[in-house]
């Protein structure tokens, strides 16, 4: 298998929206990247230290995804994730220190230690959860744009999902009943060519997950999914149909996971190390980086500092995640029920 | 006391909570303009339009799913399934996502959901429109699952749902939409977990519910008229299950029988027997007895649907054979 199996997608209007950004956002968006990474290299190592208990699928290199479609949204929209979900957590602003205590079970986090890495919830600021299966979340951002819709409110569904989902009949049917109902819906392919280990190639004959919008009659594009500039374009087109009413949009990811689909997992085997080679040189941040200093967008230093910073914080959070409580066993069938 | 059928009393609660919340719609197939197959909305597009009365796609999964993300994000879904065998193409949805969620979100989420529909055996249903299916959903924590008998009881419980945030299975057995009883006027709520005392009787207890009420009934009626003393109760919840009312019969009666048109492995009355067993094993002057329909899926012809459901000759039986122990 090579990477021919998933050709790089067109560049989504990258170019012009490098240019047309200014310094602050691109800062933030590089920053955005960089907590993701460098929270999950700490979880990564965690994991391999025996302070997270259950499993630890990581987003490396699917960065740019999350983060660009994350910053066209505030805390009202309703992101719904999937199991390779800390990247959706922490762009849509679930503090580091939330999700690594989570992970570890602790009480302090975003779940209060009800749920780990699967099960990420953080309602106040729109992350309304990742999930241990794949497809309910197409459902559910269906839903939460129905409730947008119903009670005339400015916010959109966002869901994200893998190459996996779009072979499911949740993605049939979610993606149908968004169309018909002319939902504010984002749908966010993050294809990264196996589920788990099984190849795209071979779980269907159509790879094209992007035109798969035309067969629902709702806009359907590809992005490079490693490509910031691409994604975060694709991400405004939709966010701005949808909030005009113009309903649902599928945008087609296309990146790639650098680390095994579970931390303790075989990284080979089905695939091979030039295909995982070849894809570490397209990393999106250093990819980023350097258009981004070639372009005269942020300085050496600037980022520097980010760097620095960001580093800081996710070494921060493995701390808070280590000093804090478990919680209290007698809690264990509390908030099975409003009432 | 003016008098409605079931369907009318669910209704009645239904269009009272629309116009007052504005946060409830509705989904099914058919439920808009046509009003719903059991007209359990009829007359309510007319008033609230497609948004509110939303028709669907023959898309179960992806409508309770879409419910179910409508519900965490602020709006109160009602899902209406027509037939409730229709909710099985979405038991994923309903147990790993509307069933948790509350609880994965530590409660910072909440789920109000209503996914009604009509259950039972009758009318040469056949396999695919007459499940039962309760006592699955009674195993699972984080949903609730009522089982009303009469219209008042179905406009009380009804409201029950509409007001709460837990999601709630409501379920209306198929013989029951067209009867009618007296329904209180103004507004009434009868909370979950508080079983009904239908006859009060000293020599046996008998739970029974839904449709198998009305046999149930029939008989304690006939057999009261040769004094013989009945107490006969509908716990209308099984999750929650007021296991305490039946507890205080037996302590009285001695002798119980559970009536359930359902299967007995792993049933309601199985629930029931161990957890009087466990807490009133002193009170009991016979083994618990039950009565339950026949282990197999549904069959079609009149002949052959007759003989999978208990019927009153059965539930004399029963009863006499309870109280010669």
């Amino acid at each position: 298998m090579t990477t021919a199996a998933n050709p790089t997608a067109p560049a989504f209007a990258s170019d012009s929206t490098l240019h047309a950004l200014d310094s602050a956002a691109h800062l933030a968006l590089y920053r955005g990247m960089l907590v993701i990474r460098r929270t999950e290299e700490q979880l990564a190592r965690a994991h391999q230290s025996g302070f997270i208990p259950g499993a630890c699928h990581t987003y490396v290199g699917e960065e740019a995804v999350a983060t660009g479609v994350c910053a066209h949204l505030d805390r009202k929209d309703a992101v719904f994730s999937t199991h390779r979900g800390h990247g959706h957590a922490l762009a849509k602003g679930v503090p580091p220190r939330e999700v690594a205590a989570e992970l570890f079970g602790r009480a302090t986090g975003c779940s209060r230690g009800r749920g780990g890495s699967m099960h990420l919830f953080s309602p106040e600021v729109g992350m309304m959860g990742t999930s241990g299966i794949v497809g309910p979340c197409i459902l559910q951002a269906t839903g939460a744009g129905y409730t947008f819709k119903l009670l005339n409110q400015p916010q959109v569904g966002v869901a994200f999902f893998g190459d996996g989902a779009v072979n499911n009949g949740a993605f049939h049917e979610g993606l149908n009943l968004a169309a018909i109902y002319g939902l504010p819906v984002l749908f966010i392919c993050e294809n990264n060519m196996y589920a788990t280990e099984i190849a795209f190639s071979y779980a269907t004959r159509n790879t094209d997950v992007g035109a798969r919008g035309a067969l629902y009659g709702i806009p359907g594009v590809t992005v490079d999914g490693n490509d910031i500039m691409a994604v975060y374009a694709a991400a405004d087109e939709a966010t701005k149909r949808a909030r005009s009413g113009g309903g649902p949009t599928l945008i087609e990811c296309r990146t790639y996971r650098t680390r095994p689909h579970a931390e303790g997992m075989r990284d080979g085997g089905y695939r091979s190390l030039e295909e995982v080679d070849s894809w570490k040189q397209r990393d999106p941040i250093q990819t980023y980086r350097a258009r981004l200093l070639a372009a005269d967008k942020a300085t050496a230093d600037q980022l520097t500092a980010i760097e620095n910073e960001v580093k800081a914080l996710a070494e921060e959070a493995i701390e808070f995640a280590k000093n804090s409580p478990y919680p209290d066993p007698a809690t264990a069938s509390e908030h099975i029920y409003h009432a | 006391m003016r008098e409605l059928t079931f369907t009318a009393a669910t209704r009645e609660a239904l269009s009272e909570a629309m116009d007052a919340d504005p946060r409830i719609f509705v989904v099914g197939e058919g439920i808009g303009v046509r009003g719903g197959n059991f007209n359990t909305t009829a007359g309510l597009y007319e008033k609230h339009g497609p948004m509110r009365l939303c028709d669907t796609p023959i898309s179960e999964r992806g409508f309770v799913g879409m419910c179910a993300g409508a519900a965490m994000t602020g709006s109160r879904p009602v899902v209406d399934f027509m037939f409730f065998d229709f909710i099985l193409d979405s038991m994923g949805e309903l147990i790993n996502q509307i069933a948790k969620m509350q609880y994965m979100s530590s409660g910072r989420l909440s789920m109000p959901i209503i996914l009604r529909g009509c259950i039972g055996i009758g009318n040469s249903s056949a396999t695919h429109h007459s499940g039962n299916y309760y006592p699955i959903f009674a195993h699972l924590p984080g949903i609730r699952v009522a089982l009303p008998y009469s219209p008042a009881d179905a406009k009380g419980l009804f409201n029950t749902a509409l007001r709460g945030d837990d999601p709630v299975l409501f379920l209306e057995h198929k013989s029951l939409l067209n009867m009618k009883g007296p329904v209180p006027d103004g507004d009434y709520a009868i909370p979950f977990g508080q079983a009904n005392v239908l006859r009060n009787g000293t020599q046996i207890t008998v739970v029974s519910m839904a449709f198998m009420l009305k046999k149930t009934i029939e008989v304690c009626d006939k057999l009261a008229a040769e004094g013989i003393s009945i107490e006969l109760i509908d716990p209308r919840t099984v999750n929650p299950l007021d296991i305490d009312t039946i507890l205080t019969s037996v302590h009285k009666t001695g002798r119980l029988l559970i009536v359930d048109e359902t299967f007995a492995p792993c049933g309601i009355g199985a629930e029931i027997a161990a957890q009087v067993v466990a807490r009133g094993f002193d009170d009991l002057d016979a083994p618990i007895a039950r009565l339950n329909g026949v282990h197999t899926p549904t069959p079609y012809s009149p002949a052959l649907e007759a003989a999978v459901v208990p019927d009153n000759v059965a539930i004399e039986r029963a009863i006499r054979d309870l109280l010669a122990e």
